[in-house]
């Protein structure tokens, strides 16, 4: 991959894989360092996980098996305890025994061993029995398995007060679930509980609860059951507190203690001021959330157009294929998720006979059959090949057609649809009509929130990704020999060639690059969207868009416009509450904003008249 | 072009109109069906079609191909045009609808009751006609000026035409607009009193295409003569020269695409009633690129050219998507990149491209009259 470009005055430039390969190249650098930003704007969720139990598992078996047989005073005693250690099992044996699922199975030795069924029922609707003490099957003496019906063993028993301590010590297991995700989600159905009576709990939780995220949340429940509170006091006391925290959870609670007839005048006043301080709150973070959003689309479209950016701005070249580009990076992550599962394949029936046999094709390439997260990895390789294979399939455009047609620039936009069109028909007949199906790797699935903005992973990737890729197209441009020559070419193709640069090879190099960008925005656009033939024709008029309201011809003008348009666009759909309405209006804007300024925001200036 | 102004050429359009507008449709009333020289009604239909998307073709030629304005939005007006022709021939459904309610089937659907008001002059004929030269014109006249009066040329044109169609294609899917949304309009049952299932009103429709045809035709060709016609062309060839020549080219160029609006409506006017539906599909950015495919094929430029293009291309399209639908993209892509690549002049100057491949293959034992002559007029048509 190494070419030289030989200058007149003798010098010559070595361009190591500078072109096509760089981008992807930086990437590969990049992207460890990607992973751990994202790793670590996980934060949130990455500090919960180390807190283990560390109780271990058959002290609390032991203790659980106490509990069972013990009574009264010593009981209560044993089932706090239990109750702190945030164990599955406990959950599981608590559940049983206020169910009365829980049996004394009469030893060998005469002692009561306390037992629960299996959930596998023979055909004779019995059970094994699962000790509690080790969690093994009760067998004979022979070893074999021993099988009995519910109403064989006698249950343990249970009274009123003791299934409600039972329920109580739940409520507080749950609340110390090894998991910071299951104790959020006990402490906020504690708290629209509406029953005063966990408020000792949820107290002393706050106390050992070392998770700010957790925290917080108890705190708001507390709150939210001291609004439940009779004492008016409490109840001021508890709104204020509420809207400190700008609880959006509790606005519903508090207007309808505000609503509620006969409600002390004081206590409706400081519910009316929280009621302002939370939508005022609710406005800010739909606000950010819209923000969001339009920057995320405006990533997408960033990296859609900053490739026709590349091939219309800089070469002039009207690549009404484009979209197909995207769609090929789109479909490369659908067959290498393909081969990392169980393979892929494909077969085309042309209808032509030829000596009476159909002409036939097809495809086989086996997968990979990974699993767990080599599975999830194939993102990062589906990355560069889609990269690569978008950039491959422009250098065969740009040799094939578009050489011929430098000169006829409105006569390109033809060809390259013609192209359009038989890619198209072509991914039709490969993978099919309809959508396929591209999974995003876990790791970009779920989301985090920052003071009650949503942040999905994918959408934040996009955006970080986009930014990557813009200054990684900079660099290349301005930093590298290649970049040099592009600038160089697309300022004055004669005169570029005429100080000996080979024009066609910068040429077919600057639109494989242009071409690999879309590539790499059709991996983003399978994450977010359907992978579909069409799937490019959705994006072709909304990046032509953005080339032009940036300013042919200017990376800077297609950032600004593409997060511009984005942001617009979000903002009109949630203003209009239409999609198609934003869309509309976004797009006469443009035609008008054009009016006033023709060469786009940042025109380049020439003296030339074309 | 100028060379071409022969008594043969005179003759021929002479016979190519009058098969068009006498004999076919005279095959097609008197001549007992099956029998060799019948055509039937369906093909009356069909060549109806073609050459409605003939009459789109010269528009787009016309601002294409002499004033060197590539449209992406032709298909916008052809529509706009077919909308207002439909409005008018959904009110003529009367209360013969599936709800039989006096308004319209999809309106009846949306939960009204009576008509909304801009619906009430549609079920006058004249208005309607007047409303689908003027809504396009108005349009085209809008646009036209700002994008002229700000310099916008070239392919900067060609994505805003097509940024338009497009913003005009969504709006027209929203049901909202109460024109049909997805559907469009469809089950048309009279037209001007006549029953347009009736083999005669096809007829009819058909022989008035034609004719709107010959007249496009001939109305171009007369103007491109003329020294309005020499001008479009000059901006054409060097915009900025005939600016500093003192012709305010902007005004010339609005004239054209306000005109091309008129011929692309008129069009779109003939167009629905034959193929009796008309929805937002049809304003499609493809749409408009498959019209540009035509002028392409059968030659820009020329008048002649998009006529053949049209037909040619589409009877193309009607054999082979009913003979291998899958292949229909695949042939339409292909035959573009070809004719782009190698045939800029199309069919109409396939000719010429081969007389000149045949001199410069046998320079030596034919150099005088055949090497000599040809490669004049051809310069003269590129300069």
């Amino acid at each position: 991959m190494s070419w030289r470009v030989s200058c007149q005055n003798g010098c010559s430039l070595r361009l190591m894989g500078r072109s096509g390969c760089s981008a992807p190249r930086l990437f590969m650098n990049l992207a460890p360092k990607l992973l751990v930003w994202l790793l670590s704007g996980g934060i949130f969720f990455g500090c919960f996980s180390a807190r283990a139990d560390n109780t271990p598992d058959s002290d609390i078996r032991q203790k659980l098996v106490q509990a069972i047989q013990s009574d009264g005073q010593a009981q209560q005693q044993l089932l706090n305890e239990l109750a702190e250690s945030g164990a599955k099992i406990v959950h599981d044996v608590l559940t049983a025994w206020i169910r009365e699922g829980v049996y004394l199975y009469d030893g060998p030795d005469g002692s009561k061993i306390p037992v629960i069924l299996d959930d596998q029922l023979d055909p004779e609707g019995k059970a094994r029995a699962i000790r509690i003490i080790d969690g093994q099957f009760i067998k004979d003496a022979s070893g074999k398995e021993l099988r009995f019906a519910s109403a064989d063993l006698n249950t343990a028993e249970t009274d009123m007060r003791l299934r409600s301590s039972v329920q109580q010590s739940m409520d507080t297991l749950a609340l110390s679930a090894p998991n910071p995700e299951e104790r959020n989600s006990a402490v906020l159905k504690l708290g629209n509980s509406q029953k005063p009576r966990y408020i000792p709990i949820l107290q002393a939780r706050l106390t050992k609860e070392t998770v700010t995220a957790v925290r917080r949340s108890i705190d708001e429940a507390i709150a939210l059951l001291q609004l439940a509170d009779p004492d008016p006091k409490m109840e001021i006391a508890a709104a204020q507190h509420l809207a400190e925290l700008k609880s959006i959870g509790a606005l519903a609670n508090i207007k309808s203690l505000m609503n509620k007839p006969g409600c002390p005048l004081d206590v409706v006043k400081a519910c009316r001021g929280a009621v302002q301080v939370i939508d005022n709150h609710i406005a800010f973070v739909n606000f950010i959330g819209t923000i969001f959003h339009g920057l995320s689309l405006g990533s997408i479209l960033l990296v859609v157009a900053l490739g026709l950016a590349i091939t219309f701005g800089l070469m002039g070249i009207i690549n009404m294929a484009h979209g197909e580009m995207i769609a090929v990076g789109a479909y490369t992550c659908y067959v290498v998720q393909n081969i990392f599962g169980s393979g892929f394949g494909f077969s085309i029936t042309l209808p032509i006979s030829f000596g009476g046999k159909m002409i036939q094709f097809g495809l086989h390439i086996p997968g990979l059959n990974a699993t767990g997260w080599w599975f999830e990895s194939y993102f990062l390789f589906a990355i560069p090949l889609s990269f690569l294979m978008a950039a491959l399939a422009g250098l065969a455009i740009e040799r094939t057609v578009i050489r011929f047609l430098y000169r006829r620039p409105l006569e390109s936009l033809l060809a390259t649809w013609g192209i359009s069109l038989v890619m198209q028909q072509l991914f039709r007949m490969v993978f099919g009509a309809n959508n396929v199906q591209v999974n995003s790797p876990s790791w970009l699935l779920g989301h985090f929130s920052l003071n009650d903005v949503t942040f999905d992973y994918n959408r934040v990737f996009v955006i970080v990704f986009a930014i990557l890729i813009v200054i990684g197209t900079w660099l290349l441009l301005t930093k590298t020999p290649l970049g040099l020559l592009i600038r160089a070419v697309m300022q004055n193709r004669a005169m570029a060639s005429s100080l000996g640069v080979r024009t066609a090879r910068v040429n077919m190099l600057t639109f494989s690059f242009g071409s690999g960008l879309a590539g790499l925005a059709g991996a983003f656009l399978s994450q977010i969207g359907n992978v579909g033939p069409s799937l490019g024709q959705t994006y072709i008029v909304d990046s032509f868009m953005t080339v032009v309201l940036g300013g042919v011809g200017s990376i800077v003008g297609t950032v600004c416009s593409a997060f511009g348009i984005g942001t617009a666009d979000e903002v009109l759909q949630q203003t209009t509450g239409s999609p198609v309405t934003g869309k509309i209006v976004v797009l006469v804007g443009i035609i008008l904003f054009l009016q006033w300024k023709p060469g786009g925001l940042f025109a380049s200036r020439s003296r030339s008249l074309d | 072009m100028r060379p071409a102004e022969s008594k043969t050429e005179k003759w021929g359009l002479l016979t190519v109109a009058l098969i068009m507008v006498v004999l076919l449709p005279s095959l097609n009333a008197f001549t007992p069906a099956g029998t060799f020289l019948h055509v039937s009604n369906f093909s009356i239909n069909l060549y109806g079609k073609y050459l409605c998307y003939a009459i789109l073709a010269i528009s787009v030629d016309l601002l294409w191909g002499y004033t060197g304005m590539l449209s992406l939005g032709q298909a916008l007006f052809f529509t706009l045009g077919g909308y207002m022709m439909g409005m008018y021939l959904m009110r003529m459904i009367g209360n013969l609808g599936q709800y039989h309610q006096p308004i319209p089937d999809f309106l009846v659907f949306l939960g009204w009751g009576t008509l909304p008001t801009f619906w009430k002059p549609f079920s006058s004929f004249p208005f309607a006609i007047l409303m689908a030269f003027l809504l396009p014109g108005v349009v085209a006249a809008i646009f036209g000026f700002l994008a002229f009066h700000s310099r916008i040329r070239g392919v900067y044109f060609s994505i805003l035409t097509q940024a338009l169609t497009y913003a005009a294609c969504l709006l027209f899917f929203r049901n909202s607009l109460l024109l049909g949304g997805n559907n469009g309009f469809t089950d048309f049952k009279f037209i001007l009193g006549y029953d347009l299932r009736s083999p005669g009103t096809q007829r009819g429709l058909y022989i008035a295409t034609a004719l709107a045809l010959v007249l496009v035709y001939l109305g171009c060709r007369w103007l491109s003569r003329t020294k309005f016609g020499l001008v479009q062309q000059a901006i054409r060839d060097s915009e900025n020269r005939v600016l500093f020549s003192g012709y305010a080219a902007g005004y010339y160029k609005l004239f054209v695409f306000v005109l091309c609006a008129f011929i692309a409506a008129l069009g779109g006017i003939l167009y629905v009633p034959q193929v009796g539906i008309i929805n937002p599909g049809e304003m499609g950015t493809e749409k408009s690129l498959e019209a540009v495919v035509w002028v392409a094929v059968g030659g820009r430029g020329t008048l002649i050219g998009p006529v053949l293009g049209a037909i040619f291309i589409n009877a193309l399209k009607s054999w082979t998507t009913r003979a291998y639908p899958d292949m229909w993209l695949l042939i339409l892509g292909t035959l573009f990149i070809l004719v782009t690549v190698f045939m800029p002049k199309g069919i109409v100057g396939l000719p010429g491209q081969l007389r000149s491949l045949h001199g410069r293959f046998r320079p030596k034992s034919a150099p005088a009259p055949a090497a000599s002559t040809e490669p004049k007029p051809e310069m003269a048509k590129t300069k």
